[in-house]
C-alpha cells in the first residue's frame, strides 16, 4: 500500500529522527512510503489561534500534496486529529470540498493507530531495552482514540517494561501557543506530569506527540532531571537512529 | 457581579503560588473526578444517555420561545406569577418590587448562580432588606464576603481550618475543625433565619413546561425550607433552563447529580408547582418565577448555541487541568472553568475577557465529560476566531502567526526559514543542547528549558539521501 508520510513541522525542525523512525516503521510494515517534498505545516497553530483562513489555505495545500496516497500517516495525534476532525469542520459549508476532506480524513492515521489497525505490523524492529512510562497525548487520545495502540506495539518488544504513571491521560500543559501565552499555568501542568513520571522510576517517558515531549523534557531538565530519557514512540519502536 | 476577567493571567499566577489554595484544590480530584467516575460506571449506556440529554436540550433551544410560553401558561394556571427579565438589573428591580408588594423584610436564599450574575444580595441589602444565604457553602462565603469559586462547590477554595477561623470570628463560639460540629453550628445560626423569613429565594435547575414547575436539586434541605416555609417564594433562573416534560427531566436528572457531585441522586429533588393549596400543609402563598435572559437569547442561532444546553453540573471545571491548578476566582466573573470561558465573553463582551477563550490547551477533557455534549473546545476556538476577526489579539501574536502561515504556504521560503531558525537555535544552545532563555518566548523559558533542535531539518536530511 502506498502511504504518504507527513512528518509534521515540529519533527521537521526539532527532531528529524522521529520522521526517519516513522519511515522505517512504515517500511517494516511493508508499505511503499512517499514523503511529499513540499509539505510544511498542517495549519493547526493558525486554526487554534482563531485564524481560519490560514488553516484553510494549508488544508488545501495538504489535500493536493497527498492526493495520490492511499493513506496519510503522521507521527502525531494532534496533527492527525487536525486532518481527521478539524479539516472537515472547516469546510463543512462547501459541499465539494467537504467531500474531499471527508475522504482525506477517512484515510489519515496517527502512526501507531495505522501500524496496529491498518498495516497490522507483526514484528517491531526496535531493540529498546528498559523501563518506560507512556503519556497519552490529548488529541490522539480524545479525538482519535489512540491509547491501546502504542501499548500494543510496545508489548511486542521483549526488552520493554511499561510502568503506568498516575494521570497518564491528563494534559502535560503544552497546548501549542498556550505554553507561551500562559507560561506559568503551563509550567505547573508540566510540573505535575514530571512528578508522576518521577514516581514511576521509569528510565524514559514516551509519547506520540513531539509538542508534549518538548514541554515535558523542558520541565524535567529545568527541574534538574538530566537522566530520564524523553522519546517519541516511533523512536522506541524503530530503534533510535542517531541523527547525523 | 463585577467583571475582573481581564486580570486572569495575574490572578492565575498568584493562585498558583497560593499554597493554601493549592492544598484546597486537591479535593477536586478525589471528591469530584473519582467520585463521578464511579457513578457514571453504574450507567449501562452513558453515551446513549448523553445523546438523549443533548437532544432534549437542543429540542428546547430550537423552539425556546414556544416552550417558555407554554411554561408561563402552565405556571400561571397553577397560581404562580412569571416575570421576564431582560437584564440582571431587571431581576433586581423585579425582586425588590415583589418584596415591597408583599411587605417583605427578611429573606432566606438557597443557592443560585443566576443571582450572582445580578449581584442580587448587595442590591437587596442596599434597599434595607436582610438576606441570609442558607446553602452552607454560600453562607460561608456571605460571612467571608467572597464570591463563589465553583458553581456547585462554591467554597472549594477554602479549607476546613479557614472555615473554623471564620466561624469563630463571626459566631463568637469556641473554634472547632470538626466538620459535623461546624455544620451543627451553621444549622443553629440558620434555623431562626428560616423561621423568621418572609420570603425565600431559590434558583431553578430546570423549569418544566408541561406542569409549570420549578425543579431544584439540593443536598442540605435548605432548599426545601427556603421554598416552603416563607409566605413568598421567588425562583430565579435563566430562560434556557426550560425542559418540555417531567419525563424529559428524569433523563437529565440521571446525568446532573452524577456529573456534578458523583451522586446517583441528590438528597433532595424538589418539584415546586404552584402556590399552597387549601389541602396543603406547607408551601408559599405567593410564588413568583423570574426568568433572566442577560445575553442568552443572543446566542440562539449562532455557533455558540450549544452552550445553552448547559445544565450547570461543573464537570467541565472539575476535569479541566487549568481550573484544577488555578481555581475559579481567576476567571473573574460568575462562571469559571471551560463553561465560564465561553459564557463570560458571551455575556459580558469578548473585549472584557480576552484571555478566557485562550486559557485552554484544548485537551478535550471537558468535552468528554460534559453530560449534554457541549463541544467546549470548539466553542472556545470559535471565540478565538472572533477575537482575530475583531483585531482583539496583540500585534506581536498576529504578526508571528501571519509570518508562519505565509511561510508554510511557500515551501521554498519555509525551507529556508526553518533551516535558519534551526541553525540559530543550535548556535544559541551550544553544547548543552538546551536553551535557558529565548527572546520572545519567555513564557516558555521562564519555567522550562527549550530543547534545541538536533541540527538539520528533516527535509534537508531526507533530500541528502538519509533513510
Amino acid at each position: 500500500m502506498r502511504v504518504g508520510l507527513f512528518v509534521t513541522c515540529l519533527v521537521d525542525m526539532m527532531r528529524p529522527s522521529i520522521g526517519f523512525a516513522a519511515l522505517r516503521l512504515l517500511k517494516a510494515a511493508g508499505c511503499e512510503v512517499v514523503v511529499p517534498s513540499d509539505q510544511t505545516c498542517c495549519g493547526q497553530p493558525g486554526y487554534n489561534s482563531g485564524d481560519q483562513d490560514a488553516a484553510k489555505a494549508l488544508a488545501l495545500k495538504l489535500l493536493k500534496e497527498f492526493d495520490g496516497c492511499e493513506y496519510v500517516v503522521l507521527p502525531s495525534g494532534s496533527c492527525a486529529g487536525m486532518i481527521r476532525v478539524h479539516y472537515p469542520a472547516l469546510f463543512k459549508d462547501d459541499p465539494a470540498l467537504s467531500e474531499s476532506f471527508q475522504r482525506l480524513a477517512g484515510r489519515t492515521y496517527e502512526l501507531t493507530d495505522f501500524l496496529v489497525n491498518v498495516a497490522k505490523l507483526k514484528a517491531v524492529p526496535g531493540d529498546y531495552s528498559g523501563s518506560l512510562t507512556y503519556h497519552d497525548s490529548c488529541s490522539g487520545l480524545r479525538e482519535l482514540g489512540v491509547q491501546a495502540q502504542p501499548r500494543a506495539l510496545l508489548a511486542k518488544m521483549p526488552g520493554v517494561q511499561i510502568t503506568e504513571m498516575r494521570e497518564a491521560t491528563t494534559c502535560c500543559g503544552f497546548g501549542g501557543t498556550f505554553s507561551v501565552k500562559f507560561g506559568e499555568i503551563s509550567t505547573r501542568m508540566a510540573d505535575n506530569k514530571c512528578e508522576h513520571i518521577a514516581a514511576t522510576g521509569a528510565g524514559a517517558i514516551v509519547a506520540g506527540d513531539l509538542g508534549c515531549l518538548l514541554n515535558i523534557e523542558g520541565r524535567l531538565r529545568r527541574r534538574g532531571d538530566l537522566n530520564t530519557r524523553v522519546l517519541h514512540i516511533a523512536e522506541v519502536l524503530a530503534g533510535e537512529g542517531e541523527c547525523k | 457581579m463585577q467583571v475582573t476577567a481581564m486580570h486572569f493571567k495575574r490572578k492565575a499566577g498568584a493562585n498558583l503560588r497560593n499554597e493554601k489554595l493549592q492544598k484546597a484544590l486537591e479535593k477536586l480530584q478525589s471528591k469530584f473526578v473519582d467520585g463521578r467516575a464511579v457513578v457514571i460506571a453504574e450507567l449501562s449506556d452513558f453515551e446513549g444517555l448523553r445523546d438523549a440529554a443533548a437532544a432534549i436540550r437542543d429540542r428546547v433551544l430550537n423552539n425556546l420561545d414556544g416552550y417558555l410560553q407554554h411554561f408561563e401558561q402552565e405556571a400561571t394556571a397553577r397560581g404562580a406569577v412569571v416575570h421576564w427579565a431582560e437584564t440582571a438589573d431587571d431581576v433586581n428591580r423585579i425582586v425588590a418590587e415583589i418584596a415591597a408588594q408583599h411587605g417583605v423584610q427578611r429573606i432566606v436564599k438557597s443557592k443560585s448562580m443566576v443571582t450572582e450574575e445580578c449581584g442580587l444580595n448587595d442590591f437587596l441589602e442596599s434597599r434595607g432588606l436582610t438576606v441570609l444565604e442558607t446553602d452552607l457553602g454560600e453562607y460561608i462565603l456571605q460571612l467571608a464576603k467572597e464570591p463563589p469559586s465553583h458553581i456547585v462547590a462554591p467554597v472549594v477554595h477554602k479549607s476546613k481550618e479557614d472555615i473554623a477561623d471564620l466561624f469563630e470570628q463571626k459566631h463568637h463560639r469556641p473554634r472547632t475543625t470538626q466538620i459535623t460540629e461546624l455544620c451543627r453550628e451553621a444549622r443553629e445560626v440558620l434555623r431562626p433565619g428560616f423561621l423568621a423569613a418572609d420570603m425565600g429565594i431559590s434558583g431553578g435547575n430546570f423549569i418544566i413546561a408541561e406542569t409549570g414547575s420549578v425543579l431544584i436539586v439540593t443536598n442540605e434541605g435548605n432548599g426545601r425550607l427556603s421554598t416552603t416555609l416563607p409566605r413568598v417564594h421567588v425562583a430565579i433562573t435563566g430562560i434556557e433552563k426550560v425542559v418540555p416534560t417531567l419525563e424529559d427531566v428524569t433523563t437529565l436528572l440521571r446525568l446532573l447529580p452524577r456529573s456534578a457531585t458523583g451522586q446517583s441522586i441528590t438528597n433532595y429533588v424538589s418539584v415546586l408547582t404552584g402556590t399552597k393549596g387549601k389541602e396543603d400543609a406547607d408551601g408559599p402563598e405567593h410564588f413568583h418565577i423570574v426568568l433572566l435572559d442577560n445575553g442568552r437569547s443572543r446566542l440562539l442561532g449562532t455557533e455558540l448555541q450549544p452552550m445553552l444546553r448547559c445544565i450547570r453540573c461543573g464537570a467541565c471545571m472539575n476535569h479541566c487541568p487549568v481550573y484544577q491548578n488555578i481555581g475559579g476566582h481567576a476567571y473573574g466573573w460568575v462562571y469559571p472553568g471551560p463553561m465560564g470561558s465561553v459564557l463570560t465573553p458571551a455575556f459580558v463582551g469578548l473585549e472584557n475577557a480576552l484571555d478566557l477563550p485562550n486559557a485552554s490547551t484544548f485537551c478535550g477533557a471537558c468535552a468528554v465529560v460534559c453530560p449534554v455534549k457541549i463541544p467546549l473546545p470548539d466553542l472556545l476556538r470559535q471565540l478565538r476566531h472572533e477575537q482575530v476577526k475583531r483585531h482583539l489579539r496583540p500585534w506581536q501574536e498576529r504578526a508571528a502567526l501571519r509570518l508562519w502561515s505565509w511561510l508554510a504556504q511557500r515551501p521554498a521560503w519555509y525551507a529556508l526559514g526553518t533551516r535558519l531558525v534551526v541553525r540559530l537555535l543550535c548556535l544559541f544552545a551550544g553544547s548543552g543542547k538546551r536553551l535557558r532563555h529565548l527572546p520572545g518566548v519567555s513564557g516558555w523559558t521562564n519555567g522550562r528549558d527549550m530543547p534545541a533542535p538536533t541540527g538539520r531539518t528533516f527535509r534537508e536530511l531526507y533530500r541528502s539521501g538519509r533513510t
